[in-house]
């Protein structure tokens, strides 16, 4: 049990893979102006990464590892991502209309998003077994969803403060970023 | 090599396959009708059709459940476009219709009751205490219109706020969201004089607090030859855009310099 604390939090706090890792920074700083758009996204990504991770170390378990075939990893992996994901959308919107509605803008952004690719990868280097992939699959995902909410809180604010023209948008979303990962490098001291 | 090409291939053709058949299990039926009115929108989902966005708008149009002309930023050419697409006749063609900011009293002209060092944003400072004019109807100047303006249509010049009357599609986003209220809608004419005031206010207080404000005494009414003017006690004086001829006899006649013609500001 306590093992699985570690994996969760770990992949949560210590190793965020937005701020620590520097995984999957182009939604960090795409969708994440409203947190309205970056609660959507980040559930989609938990969706998605959970999914993911299953059906990955599976596939290296039973296909690559027997084969030998370990340096096909990565576009086996692409592969399993991007069909999860078109797979997903066409359930969900036939489904439930209303979620695809809230989550469809996202969801196709996540088949590129290499936070995804990164968390199997990881799962595998690390030789966890399969729940032990799926809690860090959890683990990684809520990291993103903390680093996204907290993110478009902060640009929330940020649209309204009286900035000089040339840190207005992009820049000083730049500058939010790095603080907060400074911030989160501290963690780092609870292991 | 062999098993390499086999697993790789093998699960490129599992997945191809899982994505085919979902693809023809899950299919959303989408009426071909809504689609082409879709594109026919403007696409900027302002809302002024009175649905969330483009999208919930033409579903409604193609259900019968909103009016053919209801995008007024699409105007005459959007509806008859839409009205090709559903077999309908043509909606006639209707009038212009433009914001206009009925307050010309910005800077000194009309006095502050404090100095405001807040968030610039006219919602915001009018959040605090309602505003930082003396005068608590007339525009703050602050730029919320223009900022929220999904058609570029509204500029900010030296804290005044311009409406392009070419760009200004009539969403009333800028009504809305105004929240001093003193954004109206009004037919363009861009030769008619407009009483560019917002004040509720007795005469003699619009008088102590802004150079420009009306008093309402009525006297401008009185010199129109074309029936073109209102005037009622307690309620804003106002000029009809359609029936004004732009003769200028009431600019003439008014004390306060508060009617002038808004497109030459």
């Amino acid at each position: 049990m306590g093992e699985y604390l570690a994996i969760l939090f770990g992949a949560i706090f210590i190793y965020n893979f937005v701020l620590t890792r520097f995984l999957g920074i182009c939604p960090f700083l795409g969708v994440s102006k409203r947190v309205e758009t970056s609660v959507g996204m980040s559930a989609a990504v938990v969706f998605v990464m959970v999914m993911a991770s299953i059906i990955t170390w599976l596939i290296q378990s039973y296909i690559l590892e027997p084969y030998g075939l370990q340096y096909l990893r990565t576009i086996a992996f692409i592969l399993v991502i991007a069909s999860l994901v078109q797979f997903v959308e066409m359930v969900i919107q036939k489904v439930s209309p209303s979620l695809y509605e809230g989550l469809g803008v996202f969801l196709p952004l996540i088949t590129t998003n290499c936070a995804v690719l990164g968390m199997a990868i990881l799962n595998i280097q690390e030789q966890y077994n399969i729940l032990q992939s799926i809690v860090h699959a959890i683990g990684a995902a809520i990291g993103f969803a903390i680093a996204m909410v907290i993110l478009a809180g902060i640009r929330e604010r940020l649209e309204l403060a009286t900035l000089s023209k040339y840190y207005k948008g992009a820049s000083v979303a730049l500058i939010a970023a790095g603080i907060l990962s400074v911030a989160f490098q501290g963690f780092a001291g609870m292991m | 090599m062999i098993p390499a090409i086999v697993s790789l291939g093998g699960l490129g053709l599992l997945f191809g396959g899982v994505l085919a058949f979902a693809s023809k299990k899950f299919a959303v039926y989408v009426d071909p009708q809504i689609e082409a009115i879709r594109d026919a929108l403007p696409g900027a989902n302002c809302g002024a059709c009175g649905f969330a966005g483009c999208a919930n708008f033409s579903d409604a149009v193609a259900a019968g459940e909103a009016g053919l002309a209801d995008c007024t930023p699409g105007g005459a050419d959007v509806a008859a476009k839409v009205a090709d697409i559903l077999g309908m006749p043509k909606p006639e063609e209707g009038v212009k219709v433009i914001a206009q900011v009925n307050c010309i009293g910005f800077g000194d002209i009309a006095s502050d009751s404090f100095v405001y060092d807040g968030i610039l944003d006219c919602t915001a400072a009018n959040a605090f205490f309602d505003g930082f004019k003396e005068c608590k109807y007339g525009c703050l100047g602050l730029g919320t219109c223009a900022v929220i303006c999904p058609f570029d249509a509204i500029t900010m010049k030296d804290g005044k706020p311009i409406i392009d009357p070419e760009l200004c599609k009539a969403c009333k986003k800028c009504v809305d969201d105004c929240p001093r209220g003193v954004i109206s809608m009004v037919h363009y004419n861009p030769e008619a004089y407009a009483v560019l005031c917002n004040s509720q206010d007795k005469g003699k207080q619009t008088k102590a607090v802004c150079q420009v404000g009306c008093i309402g005494d009525g006297r401008c009414v009185k010199v129109c030859e074309y029936d073109a003017m209102t005037f009622e006690k307690g309620k804003l004086t106002k000029i009809f855009p359609e029936k004004c001829t732009a003769c200028g006899k009431c600019a003439e006649k008014c004390p306060r310099n508060c009617i002038v013609v808004p497109s030459q500001i």
